[in-house]
């Protein structure tokens, strides 16, 4: 008897441990199909895996990652999570990542996995397909999406010819308490981080204490300042481009439109890439998922769905939007956007946040 | 070889069962894996290191956590002890129902919690604001900075205290308190003078929970504006994608996590906390609330309403919302499934470890038990995000057979969830009088036979509630979740991030409705199972 209820404890400890373990590999799918694939495991060699380590939402890629499986009948795997965390755990994973493809929110981070010597050179063919300006200058990772800074204003209380070339303009008296911007919000740092490093520190702080002097509206992100420029609460706001869409997509009537300033951070443009991780096992399979994200099915479904710039070579713009070949936008390299310590130190110093 | 020996119960002689160390070696090992995986970080940046802790407003970010730390542990302490005595000890109306809600906050998800405070509260174009406005208040004081951060919180963390304060008043005998009042003290003296000081060490386990989320968690003060020192570890992961500088950073933070947990060992008191005779246990005299009963249920709502109704109708404005504009939800069933599968396995496994660990603290009292059961708050008090690269990098190189399977994750939440559970068993098991146990051993009943029919009765509550504290948090982790679960394994939390990744809140309300509405289930469930009050 003793002994029994001696064996029921170990059990009970072995039982939970052994549990876990059977249940995990019987119920989950084995996850790195795609990498080394061993001489008896036939079934990974007969239909290839493409695994996508994706930073950008299912909600914005998912459909179109469906219909590459679709039409090209290659299956793909996809692991979600922040584009920052992403890049972050392939590097720690080192040569054992099971990720072909990394597809990421924003350039910095297709820039640190390229400085880690994590990404595999793009073919020529295939970096053609997007004007260089979008792409890394070593070849090493491709954008697939723009997103420009615009000022969006009211196009009732506001005529184009009234608006400034440059976004100096705006420290002009005539626009005091007409501003929207959002200080705390991301989109509207990587601007300021953009005009430090465009124009230098004394340029920018000069900058934003001017906008402060004409006493901005605050609001909480781009979409309640759209919101506000439709009220007519505010008559010209700084935001991104594709926040706009989402308000004249439904309603073609929406009295706000885009204004572009000139060469300056009020145009910068920023762009979602990828980049094929170096330990792929298949470099032609990820190409093509490259070049399906740069067709034009795809690139209309971005165009259409996520309101962003597409990045191929002659892809259509939705709606009123100009092409971004017009865009003038300022030459900054994207990796060099990483101070945000000096941003938020800066924007605290003049009291903005 | 002896593999269980709970025979000798003299306090700091006996020999612990080998099984038990083997259990203890075992999490120890677990928690020493991301403490490894920072100091060879932190190494590569050799006689930098220095310059990156000076080259921020480090000492000044740093003192701001710690204090935000202290601040909210207080109030959540204050906040929890009062719950429970309401739920446990007085004739409270509907106290079950207050149980369960009292407990819920901790299912919010933090970007949830804080996002629905700032609808409600903000400056200007809140809820409050929007009704004062016709009263001609123009502007809020602000909630951004530190009046937001310590409400929320507090709000979404004092349930950590309420648990493990509830697990202890529930356990207490009720001798202490009718000895104390047949010698002529009076009520409230009897709760300064004998109640509290029984709870103090489950106070201080909650506490320590409190202060450790609070120095590890990024999303409220991010939302808050709070200037926390998690800021800055997250800006050099996110911008500078510098594994260098965060893991120095990480260093400091855990070096004050150290000294917390050596003071908290230090004032520990030593004293016994069952009774010696025999004591029977029956139902504690309920305290009539008379003229109190007003405001100790506006006490009740206030916190309700801040940790459950406003968060929750703040879903429930997005989902509708969503519904008005045609929004698609994916599937819903499939991914509460898999969050429930997740969560209760691993919780299981939990539980199953705290057990022995508990026991090893409690039982077998020595330098190397203790320090056991400290190291084990480790994963908990680190950011998420460290802990989960730490498992990415051990995982990927070392165990790639088990790298991004369902036993990895599982491995991960025990790594960052055991202390939830081992500090509620833990409070149970120093209320249970060693001698009952020698008792059964004299009588002839063997080590694990008094361990499951004696030992494991007595401590239902601690267990049960630590299996709550577990299941809750597990269901909203993320960090962890997204970067180790197998391939397209998507849970209730991974949803509602991705919603808010994506400003789409109307697509994240449905899967933190969902997450809630579980919670609230699964501590209906766990709650119930403890309705034995009188034992023998």
């Amino acid at each position: 008897m003793a002994n029994n209820s001696k064996f029921a404890i170990i059990g009970a400890v072995v039982a939970a441990i052994i549990v876990v373990g059977v249940v995990a590999f019987a119920t989950i799918p084995n996850n790195t199909v795609s990498q080394e694939p061993s001489t008896t495991d036939m079934v990974s060699q007969e239909t290839p895996v493409l695994t996508i380590y994706s930073g950008r939402a299912e909600t914005l890629v998912g459909p179109i990652i469906e219909q590459f499986e679709q039409e090209t009948g290659i299956e793909t795997q996809v692991r979600y999570g922040g584009t920052a965390e992403l890049a972050l755990a392939i590097l720690e994973e080192g040569q054992n990542s099971p990720a072909d493809i990394y597809f990421a929110q924003d350039a910095g981070a297709l820039g640190a996995l390229s400085k880690e010597d994590r990404l595999l050179k793009i073919s020529p063919s295939v970096l053609s397909m997007v004007d260089s300006d979008f792409n890394s200058l070593d070849g090493e990772w491709i954008g697939i999406t723009g997103r420009a800074r615009v000022v969006d204003y009211n196009t009732n209380l506001v005529s184009p010819s009234e608006l400034p070339d440059s976004i100096w303009g705006f420290l002009d008296p005539k626009w005091k308490g007409k501003i929207g911007w959002s200080p705390q919000n991301g989109s509207f740092q990587s601007f300021v981080t953009g005009l430090r490093v465009l124009e230098g520190e004394d340029r920018a702080r000069q900058w934003l204490e001017g906008i402060m002097a004409n006493e901005p509206v605050v609001y909480s992100g781009n979409t309640p300042i759209v919101e506000a420029l439709g009220r007519g609460e505010i008559h010209v706001g700084f935001v991104n481009n594709y926040y706009l869409q989402r308000f004249t997509s439904p309603d073609p009537s929406y009295p706000v439109a885009h204004h572009y300033t000139k060469a300056d951070a009020g145009s910068m443009i920023n762009v979602a890439g990828v980049g094929i991780v170096d330990t792929t096992s298949d470099k032609a399979l990820a190409e093509r998922f490259i070049q399906y994200m740069l067709s034009d099915n795809a690139q209309t479904y971005f165009a259409t769905s996520t309101f962003e710039y597409p990045l191929a070579k002659n892809a259509q713009v939705a709606g009123s939007q100009i092409p971004i070949g017009q865009i003038e936008h300022p030459k900054v390299d994207l990796n060099k956007l990483d101070d945000l310590e000096g941003t938020l130190a800066l924007l605290k110093d003049i009291r903005a946040l | 070889m002896v593999l269980l020996n709970l025979k000798p119960f003299r306090h700091g002689h006996a020999r612990a069962p080998f099984l038990f160390i083997i259990v203890g070696i075992i999490v120890a090992f677990a928690m020493i894996l991301p403490l490894a995986y920072l100091g060879i970080r932190a190494s590569e940046a050799g006689t930098d290191a220095l310059s990156i802790l000076v080259s921020f407003r480090t000492l000044e970010v740093f003192a701001n956590s710690a204090v935000l730390a202290l601040v909210v542990t207080a109030l959540s302490a204050v906040i929890a002890v009062v719950g429970a005595f309401l739920t446990v000890r007085t004739d409270l109306p509907a106290k079950k129902f207050w149980s369960v809600v009292f407990v819920l906050p901790l299912a919010i998800p933090s970007f949830v919690g804080s996002f629905a405070l700032i609808a409600t509260f903000a400056p200007r174009g809140s809820v409050v604001h929007n009704l004062l406005l016709p009263l001609g208040i123009d502007v809020l004081p602000s909630i951004y900075g530190w009046p937001g951060a310590i409400l929320a919180l507090t709000i979404f963390t004092y349930p950590y205290v309420f648990l493990t304060t509830r697990t202890s008043l529930r356990g207490m005998d009720p001798a202490l308190e009718e000895v104390s009042r047949s010698l002529g003290r009076g009520m409230l003296s009897t709760i300064r003078r004998v109640t509290l000081p029984h709870l103090y060490p489950s106070i201080a386990a909650g506490s320590l929970l409190v202060a450790f989320y609070v120095l590890s968690d990024f999303g409220t003060p991010a939302l808050m504006r709070f200037d926390s020192f998690t800021r800055i570890i997250y800006v050099e992961y996110q911008l500078a994608f510098d594994r260098v500088s965060s893991a120095i950073l990480s260093l400091l933070l855990v070096t004050l996590v150290g000294v917390i947990l050596y003071l908290e060992h230090r004032v520990r008191s030593k004293a016994a906390y069952y009774s010696l005779g025999p004591g029977t246990k029956r139902q504690p005299t309920m305290l009539t609330l008379g003229r109190w009963k007003g405001p100790a249920l506006v006490f009740c709502c206030t916190i309700a309403t801040l940790g459950i109704f406003i968060p929750v109708g703040v879903l429930l404005y997005w989902f509708f919302q969503g519904i008005v504009a045609g929004e698609v939800f994916p599937d819903i069933l499939g991914i509460t499934l898999n969050t429930v599968y997740a969560a209760a396995l691993a919780t299981l496994v939990i539980v199953s470890l705290a057990v022995p660990m508990a026991l090893l603290s409690v039982r077998f009292p020595s330098k190397s038990t203790s320090f056991i059961e400290r190291i084990s708050y480790l994963g908990f008090a680190m950011p998420g995000i460290v802990v989960a690269l730490s498992l990415v990098s051990f995982g990927a190189k070392h165990l790639p057979a088990l790298y991004q399977s369902m036993s990895m994750l599982i491995f991960a939440y025990v790594i960052l969830f055991i202390p939830l559970s081992i500090g509620a068993i833990r409070t149970s098991l120093l209320q249970v009088s060693p001698r009952v146990e020698e008792a059964a051993r004299s009588l002839g009943s063997n080590a694990s036979r008094t361990l499951f029919k004696i030992t494991m009765p007595m401590i239902k509550t601690g267990m049960l509630s630590g299996a709550a504290l577990v299941i809750l948090t597990i269901m909203k982790e993320l960090p962890a979740t997204l970067l180790l679960s197998p391939i397209e394994f998507r849970t209730l939390a991974t949803q509602v991030w991705a919603g808010s990744e994506n400003a789409s809140f109307s697509y994240a309300a449905l899967p933190a409705l969902v997450l809630v509405a579980i919670s609230a289930i699964s501590v209906t469930i766990i709650l119930s199972q403890d309705k034995v009050i009188a034992r023998r």
